[in-house]
């Protein structure tokens, strides 16, 4: 695994990340409507702006939220790349992994043994 | 609780670092043979110059299943490589794709510690909802997951010299 700062991998941002309800809460937020501001955030939440802004940081930092400049403005867009990135490397091992168990047992149990 | 009324932002941003150098990852999208190796596996064709042609061409798999050899058309705005790409970009797959207005994709690539870049797509999908459901990668039925796959295949493919799905 990749890791980019000393003995922290993405990973473990994500996770710790994701491991928080009003985190997930913005996220959702951000899924239903991508590219807002912190005031519009921050109005959806009972919790003071510097609460949001701490919030906001940790999935930054976590890549779970990227932020772009759109003239005096910066808006908030959801990532959707670092989940994805655990679905390919941490879901699908697993999945796959019981998909062909199970053809495995079907070919045990279909075959002429 | 009242919000604020939002404006809709019909941009989706999308943002990996992957173990490589700039060059290495501009490579990586620009170049047919190496387009072909991930995402969609169809390779792209860039006539890297302002108002130089962009093609996305079709693989043997969506030719069999009814493509055109063209699936994705557009035309290059801006070139800067290795750090810049601005390009214009519209599905063809179906006439109702097809119909939708140019989109407009930028790629950012910026530097980062030794050996490692982030890589930013941002797309503006004004007016073509069709686009944007499909390269979201929410749609994970038919749209075959978007963005995020391409890019999370793309960071594979970069840093342990494989695709996450076995090559054909």
């Amino acid at each position: 695994m990749v890791t980019y700062f000393a003995g922290v991998t993405d990973d473990d941002r994500v996770f710790k990340a994701l491991a928080d309800p009003t985190r997930r809460f913005l996220l959702d937020r951000l899924f239903a409507g991508d590219g807002r501001t912190l005031s519009e955030l921050e109005s959806e939440v009972e919790m003071t702006r510097f609460g949001v802004m701490k919030h906001l940081r940790v999935l930054e930092e976590a890549g779970l939220v990227v932020t772009r400049r759109a003239g005096r403005e910066k808006l908030h867009f959801l990532n959707p790349v670092p989940i994805r990135l655990i679905h390919d490397r941490w879901i699908d091992k697993y999945t796959e992994r019981q998909v062909s168990a199970l053809a495995d047992l079907k070919s045990q149990l279909e075959g002429s043994t | 609780m009242t919000a604020t009324t939002p404006t809709t932002v019909t941009t989706q941003v999308f943002r990996v670092h992957i173990k490589a150098t700039p060059e290495a990852v501009w490579e990586a999208i620009t170049s047919p043979a190496w387009t072909a190796r991930y995402g969609y596996r169809a390779p792209s064709e860039y006539d890297l110059r302002p108002g130089g042609a962009f093609r996305g061409l079709a693989n043997d798999g969506m030719k069999a299943m009814g493509a055109p050899d063209v699936v994705v058309e557009g035309e290059v705005l801006e070139a800067d490589p290795p750090r810049r790409l601005v390009q214009t970009w519209r599905m063809l797959f179906e006439p109702s794709m097809s119909a939708e207005p140019l989109t407009r994709v930028t790629w950012e690539i910026e530097p980062l510690a030794a050996g490692i870049s982030r890589l930013t797509v941002i797309h503006d999908l004004d007016g073509a909802p069709i686009h944007a459901a499909l390269v979201s990668g929410d749609q994970l039925e038919g749209g075959g997951g978007g963005w995020p796959y391409i890019l999370s295949d793309l960071k594979s493919l970069l840093e342990t010299g494989t695709a996450l799905m076995s090559e054909a």
